[in-house]
C-alpha cells in the first residue's frame, strides 16, 4: 500500500469516528425518550442492566437509561467520577454514589438535594444508618439503591461456637493452629478496605473517627482498645501471610482455602457456594465481631446511594428515574441477581431476601441497623488516606502498648480534616 | 547597486517571513501543549485550589512548596525514586550491552532476534504490570511454587521484595530499548579497529575497554540519559503492584494522589513542578556531562 492511500484511508476512518460522534451526540434531543447517563459500579450478576431496562420501559418512553459502567475499585469509580464532575461535564444525570462519597459530593456542588415528596419516596423504610451516608448537612442527597454490610464468617466444623471479639477470635484462631485452618481473613492492604476495617475496630470500642465534619473525635481510652486489638491480629500467627496485601477477595480466597474464620461483605457466600462448595456446606455467619465483651460490634457499612447531577440538563426525569431504581421492586432484583442487600428494612421477610441470603437475612438486617458509618466530611478522602498513613501496616501496631500509634492516628485524622500538606 | 540590495532583501525577508509561517503551526502546537500546562501548573502550585471546595481559594505565595518539601513524605518518595531509578537503570546498561553485543555479533537470524529482544517493551506496562504481580501472587502466583522460595512468601507486603519485584518489572520491560539504543552506537564502530587491535595482541576485554566503550560514550550517555528520565517518572508498575503500599510509593505516585484523589490542586501541582525539576536537574546533569567530556574523549 502506497503512502498516500494509507493516510487517505486514515482520514476517511477518522471522518467515519467523528461524523459517529456527532450523530450519537445528537440522539435523544429529537422526538423520542430523552437519554439519561447513569454512571454507576459494574456488578456481576447483571442487576444494573436489568433496572435500568425496566426503569426505561415503564418510564412509557419519557426516558431512557444509558448506562456508563464503572469499574468495581472503588477508588477508581471515585476519580473517574469527580474529574466529569469537577469539570461540569453536563453528560452525566445520575450517579451511582458509595456512600461515602456523598459529603464531599454536595459539599463542591456537585448533585442536588432531594426534597419534599421525593426525598420521602426514597427514605421510606430505610435503616437509618443507611439515610446518615446520604445526608450532609441536614439535608438528603442521594436515594439510597442498596447496602452491604460485613459479617463474620467462620467454619461450623471447626468452630463451634463464633467468637464475640476479636481477641477472642485471635485466640480461637491460634488454639486451632495454622495447620488446621487457624487463619483469619480480613482486608487490610493500604486502600479503602483498610478504612473500613479501621472504623468498625474504633466505632465497636465505643468511640468514633469525627464527630463532625471537622472535628475529630477518637476518644483515647476506646481508640487505644480497638488499636490494641487490630495491632494484636495483625502480630498473631492467625494473620494470614499476606496479611498487609489483603483485600475483599484475597480473603475470599483465603477462607475457601480453608481459613476458619473471615470478615467480609456477604458477597462471599455465594462465592464460596460456587467456587468451595465443601467449605459453603459448612460456613457459619454471625454478627462482625467486637471489641469490649459485651458490648455489641458497629459492622461495617457499604453501598450505593443515587444522587442527581448538578450539571444534569433533565433534572425532573433523572429525579423520577432514580425513584424508579430504587423503588423496592428494583432492591428486590438488584439482591436477586446480585446478592447486594436492600437498603429498605421492609424488605428483609421476603422470599428473595430470604433466598439470597439462606439463614442469614436477620442478621444482615440486624448487622445494617447497627453499623456503624465511616466518618461523614467533605475531606473525606483525605481523612482515609491519614488513617491509612497513621496504621498502616497494621502490624507496626504494638498490642501492649497501643499509645505511639494512637498519637500518630490523631494528628494524621487532624491534617486530615484540616487538609493540610502531603498524605 | 542599492536597488539590487534592496531586492535581495526583500526577497530573503519574505522567505524568512515564510519559514515563520512555516513553522507557526507546529510551533504553536508546541506551546499550547507544552508550555501551557507547565505555565499553568507553576500558576495553580501558587494558590489554594481544591475542587471539592469550590468557594475557598486565593494566592498563597510558596506556602505548598514549603508544605511539600517539609514533609517526610516528599523525601521518603524522592529516596523510593531515586533507588528505584539507579538500580534499575545500572541492571538495564548492564544487560542491554551483553544484548546488544549479541544481536550485534548475531551471525544468522537476525531480524528474529531483533524483534523477539523487542517483545517486552511491545507491551503495555500496564499488563506487564499486572502480570508480574500475578505471578508473584502469594495465592494464585507460580513464583512461590518455585525451589527455594518460601510458600507464603508476601513480596509485596514488604518494602524492599516490593522493590525486588518492582526492579525486576522495569528491567524486563526496558532493557530493549536500552539494547537498541546501544546497538545503534555499536553499529557506528568501524571494524577496522578491531582487525587492528587484534594484530596489535589486544584481548576481547582490552578491545571493549579500549575501543568499544570509549566509542560508544555517546550512545550510551543518551541511553542513560533517557532511560533515567523515564524511571524517574516511574508510575504504571508501582500503582498496579502496591499502589504505594509498604513505603514503595514514587514521587509521581504521589503527586496523583493529590491531585487525582485528593482533588488538591495546590499542593499537587506543586508536586508536579518539583518533579519537573528533577526532571531538568537530571537532563541538565547529563547534557553537561555528555558535553564536556566528548572534546576529551576525542582527543583520546
Amino acid at each position: 500500500m502506497t503512502g498516500r492511500r494509507r493516510a487517505c484511508l486514515a482520514s476517511v476512518a477518522c471522518a467515519a469516528v467523528l461524523g459517529a460522534g456527532i450523530l450519537s451526540g445528537c440522539g435523544g434531543d429529537g422526538g423520542g425518550p430523552v437519554s439519561l447517563k447513569w454512571f454507576i459500579a459494574i456488578q456481576p450478576g447483571g442487576s444494573i442492566q436489568k433496572v435500568a431496562e425496566t426503569c426505561s420501559k415503564e418510564s412509557g418512553g419519557k426516558y431512557d437509561i444509558d448506562l456508563e459502567l464503572l469499574p468495581t475499585d472503588a477508588s477508581q469509580q471515585r476519580e473517574q467520577l469527580v474529574r466529569r464532575l469537577g469539570a461540569e461535564d453536563s453528560s452525566i444525570d445520575l450517579i451511582g454514589m458509595d456512600v461515602v462519597w456523598t459529603a464531599e459530593f454536595a459539599n463542591a456542588g456537585w448533585i442536588r438535594k432531594w426534597t419534599g415528596a421525593d426525598a420521602k419516596e426514597v427514605s421510606r423504610g430505610v435503616f437509618k444508618p443507611v439515610l446518615e451516608t446520604a445526608s450532609f448537612d441536614g439535608d438528603l442527597y442521594g436515594a439510597p439503591f442498596n447496602s452491604n454490610t460485613q459479617l463474620l464468617w467462620y467454619r461450623k466444623d471447626l468452630v463451634p461456637k463464633p467468637p464475640e471479639t476479636w481477641d477472642e477470635m485471635v485466640q480461637m484462631a491460634e488454639k486451632l493452629g495454622p495447620a488446621h485452618g487457624g487463619q483469619i481473613q480480613l482486608q487490610a492492604n493500604k486502600y479503602e478496605g483498610f478504612t473500613v476495617w479501621a472504623n468498625a475496630m474504633i466505632e465497636s470500642a465505643g468511640t468514633q473517627i469525627l464527630s463532625g465534619p471537622e472535628t475529630v473525635d477518637l476518644a483515647q481510652g476506646p481508640t487505644e482498645k480497638a488499636l490494641a486489638s487490630m495491632g494484636l491480629m495483625a502480630n498473631s500467627s492467625a494473620a494470614a501471610p499476606n496479611l498487609t496485601t489483603s483485600d475483599e477477595d484475597t480473603a475470599r480466597l483465603g477462607f475457601e482455602a480453608g481459613a476458619a474464620f473471615m470478615v467480609n461483605y456477604t458477597f462471599a457466600y455465594g462465592s464460596a457456594k460456587e467456587n468451595a462448595p465443601d467449605v459453603a456446606k459448612n460456613m457459619g455467619a454471625a454478627r462482625y465481631p467486637g471489641i469490649v465483651p459485651g458490648r455489641e460490634s458497629k459492622p461495617p457499612l457499604g453501598g450505593f446511594n443515587l444522587g442527581i447531577s448538578s450539571y444534569s440538563k433533565h433534572p425532573e426525569l433523572a429525579y423520577e428515574a432514580a425513584k424508579c431504581l430504587t423503588a423496592p421492586k428494583q432492591q428486590l432484583t438488584v439482591t436477586e441477581l446480585d446478592g447486594l442487600a436492600p437498603a429498605r428494612s421492609g424488605l428483609y421477610g421476603t422470599k428473595v431476601v430470604k433466598k439470597a441470603f439462606p439463614g442469614f437475612a436477620d442478621l444482615v438486617k440486624e448487622s445494617i441497623e447497627t453499623a456503624g458509618p465511616r466518618p461523614v466530611t467533605p475531606a473525606y478522602q483525605d481523612v482515609s488516606l491519614a488513617i491509612q498513613d497513621a496504621l498502616h501496616p497494621p502490624t507496626k501496631i504494638d498490642p501492649d502498648d497501643p499509645g505511639p500509634a494512637y498519637d500518630e492516628l490523631k494528628d494524621k485524622v487532624q491534617q486530615g480534616v484540616d487538609r493540610e500538606g502531603l498524605l | 547597486m542599492s536597488q539590487v540590495k534592496a531586492a535581495i532583501s526583500d526577497r530573503a525577508r519574505s522567505e524568512r517571513r515564510l519559514g515563520w509561517l512555516l513553522c507557526a503551526p507546529a510551533a504553536i502546537a508546541m506551546l499550547a501543549v507544552t508550555a501551557y500546562p507547565i505555565g499553568y501548573a507553576i500558576v495553580l502550585s501558587l494558590q489554594q485550589v481544591d475542587l471539592r471546595f469550590p468557594d475557598e481559594g486565593g494566592w498563597v505565595g510558596l506556602q505548598n512548596y514549603g508544605a511539600v518539601l517539609s514533609s517526610g513524605l516528599w523525601w521518603t518518595d524522592l529516596f523510593n525514586t531515586v533507588f528505584l531509578s539507579v538500580i534499575s537503570v545500572s541492571i538495564e546498561l548492564c544487560l542491554g550491552m551483553a544484548i546488544a553485543l549479541v544481536m550485534h555479533r548475531a551471525i544468522f537470524g537476525r531480524g528474529v532476534v531483533r524483534t523477539s529482544v523487542l517483545i517486552p517493551y511491545g507491551i503495555v506496562t500496564v499488563v506487564a504490570a499486572f502480570s508480574w504481580q500475578f505471578a508473584f501472587a502469594p495465592d494464585t502466583g507460580f513464583v512461590n511454587h518455585l525451589p527455594l522460595i518460601a510458600d507464603d512468601k508476601d513480596w509485596f507486603g514488604e518494602r524492599f521484595s516490593a522493590f525486588a519485584v518492582i526492579i525486576m518489572a522495569e528491567v524486563w520491560k526496558t532493557t530493549p530499548f536500552m539494547a537498541l539504543l546501544l546497538l545503534a552506537g555499536l553499529t557506528t564502530i568501524d571494524d577496522g579497529l578491531y582487525n587492528a587491535a587484534k594484530v596489535d595482541g589486544a584481548s576481547a576485554w582490552q578491545r571493549f575497554t579500549r575501543i568499544t566503550l570509549p566509542l560508544m560514550k555517546p550512545a550510551i550517555l543518551v541511553a542513560l540519559l533517557f532511560r533515567t528520565l523515564d524511571a524517574f517518572r516511574i508510575f504504571d508498575t508501582i500503582f498496579i503492584m502496591t499502589n504505594g503500599a509498604q513505603d514503595t510509593q514514587s514521587v509521581s505516585i504521589l503527586g496523583y494522589q493529590q491531585l487525582i484523589s485528593r482533588l488538591n490542586l495546590g499542593l499537587g501541582s506543586a508536586v508536579s513542578v518539583l518533579i519537573f525539576l528533577c526532571v531538568l536537574v537530571i537532563a541538565i546533569f547529563f547534557v553537561k556531562f555528555l558535553g564536556a567530556r566528548q572534546p576529551e574523549g576525542s582527543n583520546a
